[in-house]
Parts: C-alpha cells; sequence; structure tokens
C-alpha cells in the first residue's frame, strides 16, 4: 500500500517541484544577482534590487496598485452581496442562477476584457450610440483610464465574491431570520444587523479571493488601461521584457508573493475557512 | 425588499452578460462601425481565410490537448493518493499554485527555461507552452477530482480487498470508473483554461508557437477589428459548451 501511495504522488510531486518549485526558487536566486547586459542575469551578487523597492516611485506603484485592488474588491462586495443574497432564496432555481454567474466566469477572460473594449473605445458600441442619440458631439474618452481598469476586474472577478458568499448564506440558519422579524424588525433591518454580520465569514473568503487576482493584474490593466496604467503586474512584466531587468523583476514578483502569503496567513490566522 | 433585491440581481446578470451578447450580435454586422447594418457572416469568413488564426488556433488546441491529458493523469492519481492520506507539502504547494499571480507564474517559468536551456541548448516552443499549462492546470484537476472522492464510499475499495483485490486492482476496477464523471469535468475545466491562457503563455512561447489567445490579444491591442468579434463569439460558445457539460458531470 505505502508503495502504491509512492506511485500515486510522485508524478505530481515531481510536477510541482520541478515547474512551480524550481521557477520561485530560481527567481529568488536572481534577485541577489546583477541584470545582463541583455536579459538574464550574471556575477556579483547584491541586494540592491531589494533596497530599489524602496524607491518612492515603485512604493507609489504598489500603493496604486492596492487603491485599485480595493476598491474593485469594494464594488465586487457591494454588488455581489444582493445577487448572493438573491441567488441564496431563489430555491429550486438556485442551481441555475449559480450557473449563470458562473458561465461567463469560466468562458474566456481575455474575450471578456476584449467584450469591454468593444463597448468603450471611442469608435466603441457606447460613444456610437450616444452620438447617434445626440447626447454627446464628441466620443467619451471611456477606455484607457483607471475607471476601465475597474470595470474590467470588477466584470472579472465577480463570481470570486458571489460562490463563497452564497455558500455562507446558504448554511444560515433561516431560524435566526424569522427570530428577527418576530422580534419586530423589518426586512431591511434583519439583512443589517443579522445576515450581513452572519456572512462576515463568506464575506471575507471572498473579498481575498478577489483581492489577490486584483493586486497581481496584468491582462486588464494593459488592455483596458492601455499601458498608461502602471500596477504591480505591468512592473514585473516590464522588467522581463523591454527593461530587460530581470533580477530587479525577480525582487518585484517575490515582493508581490509575499503579500499575497501575507493575505492568506492573516485569514487563516482570524479563523477563515481554508481558500481552497 | 423582495422585489429590490430581485430588480438588482436581474441587472447584474445583465451587467454579467450583455457585453458578451453584444459582442456576438455585433460580430454578424456587415459593417466595421459598431453600427447596425445588416447580417452577414463576412468576419467569419474573413477569420477562415487569415493563414496566421489558423495556425495559432492548431497551436491553441495541440497545447490544451497535451496539457489536458497530462494533468488530468497526474491530478488524477495526486487526487487519489491524497484522499487515501493527506499530504501536507503537496497540499500547500497545489493551494500556492492556484492563487500565485499568473505574471509571477509566467515569468518564473521563463527563468527556469532560459536557465535549463542554458545547458541544453534547446529553444523555446511549444514544448515549453506545454509544460506551462500542465503546472497551472494540475491543481485544479486535483481539486474538482478530489471533491468527488470525497462523496464516494471508501468501504467499497475494502469489501474489494476483502473479496481478494489487491490494491492497485481496487482503485483501477472499483474506485476509477465511478469516479470517472469527475475526471473528465476536471478534464474539460483544465482544457478551457489551457486554452484560453495569454499572460503565462506569451512569457514561455517561442517564435513558431503562437496561441490563438496571442494573436486575438495583438490584434484587440491594434484597435477595432470585428474579426475579433467573430472569434471570441465562436470562443465563448465553444468553451461555454464544454463547461455546461463539466458542470453536469460534476453534479451527476
Amino acid at each position: 500500500m505505502k508503495r502504491l501511495r509512492l506511485i500515486f504522488l510522485t508524478p505530481a510531486a515531481a510536477l510541482l517541484a520541478g515547474l512551480f518549485v524550481a521557477p520561485l526558487a530560481i527567481l529568488a536566486v536572481y534577485t541577489v544577482l546583477t541584470r545582463g547586459a541583455y536579459g538574464g542575469v550574471s556575477a556579483p551578487f547584491t541586494v540592491e534590487n531589494w533596497m530599489r523597492l524602496a524607491d518612492p516611485l515603485y512604493l507609489a506603484i504598489v500603493w496604486r496598485s492596492f487603491v485599485v485592488a480595493g476598491v474593485s474588491t469594494a464594488i465586487c462586495v457591494v454588488l455581489g452581496f444582493p445577487l448572493a443574497l438573491f441567488i441564496a432564496r431563489s430555491g429550486a432555481r438556485k442551481n441555475l442562477y449559480l450557473a449563470l454567474v458562473m458561465l461567463p466566469f469560466w468562458t474566456s477572460f481575455l474575450v471578456r476584457t476584449y467584450a469591454w473594449m468593444f463597448l468603450l473605445r471611442d469608435t466603441g458600441l457606447i460613444n456610437t450610440m450616444l452620438l447617434a442619440m445626440g447626447v454627446i458631439s464628441e466620443p467619451l474618452p471611456l477606455l484607457y483610464n483607471w475607471g476601465a481598469v475597474i470595470v474590467g476586474l470588477v466584470y472579472g472577478y465577480l463570481p470570486f465574491l458571489v460562490l463563497p458568499l452564497f455558500a455562507t448564506l446558504e448554511r444560515m440558519d433561516p431560524a435566526l431570520v424569522e427570530a428577527s422579524a418576530d422580534l419586530g424588525a423589518g426586512p431591511w433591518q434583519t439583512v443589517w444587523r443579522v445576515i450581513l454580520p452572519l456572512s462576515a465569514p463568506g464575506l471575507r473568503a471572498g473579498a481575498i479571493l478577489v483581492f489577490i487576482p486584483c493586486l497581481g493584474a496584468y491582462l486588464t490593466p494593459d488592455l483596458l488601461g492601455g499601458g498608461k496604467t502602471i500596477l504591480i503586474g505591468t512592473l514585473i512584466q516590464n522588467q522581463f521584457t523591454s527593461a530587460r531587468d530581470w533580477p530587479f523583476g525577480s525582487a518585484v514578483a517575490l515582493g508581490l508573493m509575499g503579500l499575497v502569503m501575507v493575505l492568506l496567513w492573516l485569514h487563516a490566522r482570524r479563523g477563515g475557512e481554508p481558500l481552497v | 425588499m423582495k422585489r429590490v433585491l430581485a430588480v438588482s440581481a436581474a441587472m447584474l446578470f445583465a451587467f454579467l452578460h450583455l457585453p458578451l451578447v453584444v459582442l456576438a450580435v455585433f460580430s454578424f454586422n456587415s459593417s466595421r462601425l459598431a453600427v447596425w447594418e445588416g447580417f452577414s457572416l463576412r468576419w467569419y469568413a474573413a477569420a477562415l481565410r487569415d493563414g496566421q488564426l489558423g495556425e495559432a488556433s492548431a497551436n491553441s488546441l495541440v497545447i490544451a490537448l497535451v496539457a489536458t491529458a497530462a494533468a488530468t493523469a497526474v491530478g488524477t492519481l495526486c487526487a487519489y493518493g491524497l484522499w487515501k492520506r493527506d499530504s501536507r507539502a503537496i497540499g500547500v504547494s497545489l493551494s500556492l499554485s492556484l492563487v500565485t499571480p499568473e505574471i509571477v507564474m509566467g515569468i518564473s517559468l521563463l527563468a527556469l527555461f532560459q536557465w535549463v536551456f542554458r545547458f541544453l541548448g534547446v529553444q523555446l516552443g511549444l514544448h515549453t507552452v506545454i509544460l506551462a499549462h500542465v503546472s497551472f492546470c494540475l491543481a485544479l484537476v486535483v481539486i474538482v477530482v478530489l471533491a468527488r472522492l470525497r462523496t464516494m464510499d471508501a468501504t467499497l475499495e475494502e469489501a474489494a480487498m476483502d473479496l481478494g483485490a489487491s490494491p492497485w486492482q481496487a482503485f483501477r476496477r472499483v474506485t476509477l470508473p465511478s469516479l470517472m464523471p469527475g475526471i473528465v469535468s476536471a478534464a474539460l475545466l483544465a482544457f478551457t483554461i489551457s486554452f484560453d491562457d495569454y499572460v503565462i503563455t506569451s512569457m514561455v512561447a517561442g517564435v513558431d508557437s503562437e496561441t490563438l489567445p496571442m494573436v486575438l490579444y495583438a490584434i484587440a491591442r491594434r484597435g477595432a477589428n470585428p474579426v475579433v468579434n467573430a472569434i471570441s463569439t465562436v470562443i465563448v460558445f465553444g468553451l461555454g459548451l464544454l463547461i455546461i457539460v463539466s458542470e453536469r458531470l460534476r453534479k451527476a
């Protein structure tokens, strides 16, 4: 039996070691090396790449990423709560509604981001319609700004918030809601004073699941922000392509990884349910 | 209260689905602009004639098929091993690989490949893309298959072994057949995320291994092009179908 277990787990362990742990370990080594002339790395050892992270220029990018991820997460919470509550109370149609939330999520992230480009660009659907109706005379600058990036992130990750929140709401004892009504609370008071506090674990798990990909987002800021909106993800990508500074890019990447792990650790320490 | 919830839910469903519906509708527009001029399949015809798109689609299919097969095989074995007895190291690595930002995974794999290839003299290409895809599909397969295993009755295997089956036979003849729907469901999910990936792929692809998302991305950045609408519509419907089948199997 022991030998069989070894056979079952060895391929996955080898894959994870070779294609997940080893790459991160190589990045860790890169962070203390000097950049090579044409990309890549060379000797001597240095701690300068880590020191550069404290440069106000880069700290500003980190701060901006936190703000964008935070705003996107907050909007997801505001939108996701009524949606999850609606689905949890919809009885037999529950699975259909859940599928409607998940279906666009699984199909294609790239296509869904492109769909917003089609809607928002100067010659896009919204501007064309408004121009035709005579509401505006010049196209509105809807694409290539922070607003577009946040819309894209909310659109992309809203399902991550709805799912854990729905699971929490569904497990909630309906007797508590009835008790609240019996004791004279109106429906809004019940939502605000009973349901919302009780759904905190689901909200927290959902918020972290949205915040983490938003913090490291690369595709959305690049396509909807038009390269004018530099976030951590863009910064890392730039270092490995145009800037050809792999050691610094590695330091930023591992710094981001560290932030993600701190968030998960805080979540676990506060008694949160495991996310995965 | 009930009305407010229903109305806001309806608006949110519209928010989630309308952009894709609009995209699909305008892929049949005969005009190049976002003004409806009449029904036409010209953008689909243009997509079919495009040699670069054809080659990229073929690449994407090959990559997704091979990566899915490998990730499903390894992931299923791993899920079964974990079901028998948990392994903290593997569990933690799998969870971490799920939350690692795509861009970090992409550059770390690029760093690994460059480092290995310095000693072996191999170039980036389809093989590196496939390895990267196996890596990020693995955790998903394990999670889906493990969820299925946890709903199953462990005593069936014991019964099989009491009746003389070896542990391998118990796995092969008892557990694996009833696990099949979960495995197929996991494979379909792995196929979709592999077929759709841009960020990681673009970091580890070589000159001869451009995928469909990479070509779409390049066209989309250049500006409006209805051909992208047409291909996007095909992708959404194709992958959507796979997801619906996958969900059905997972709940079966």
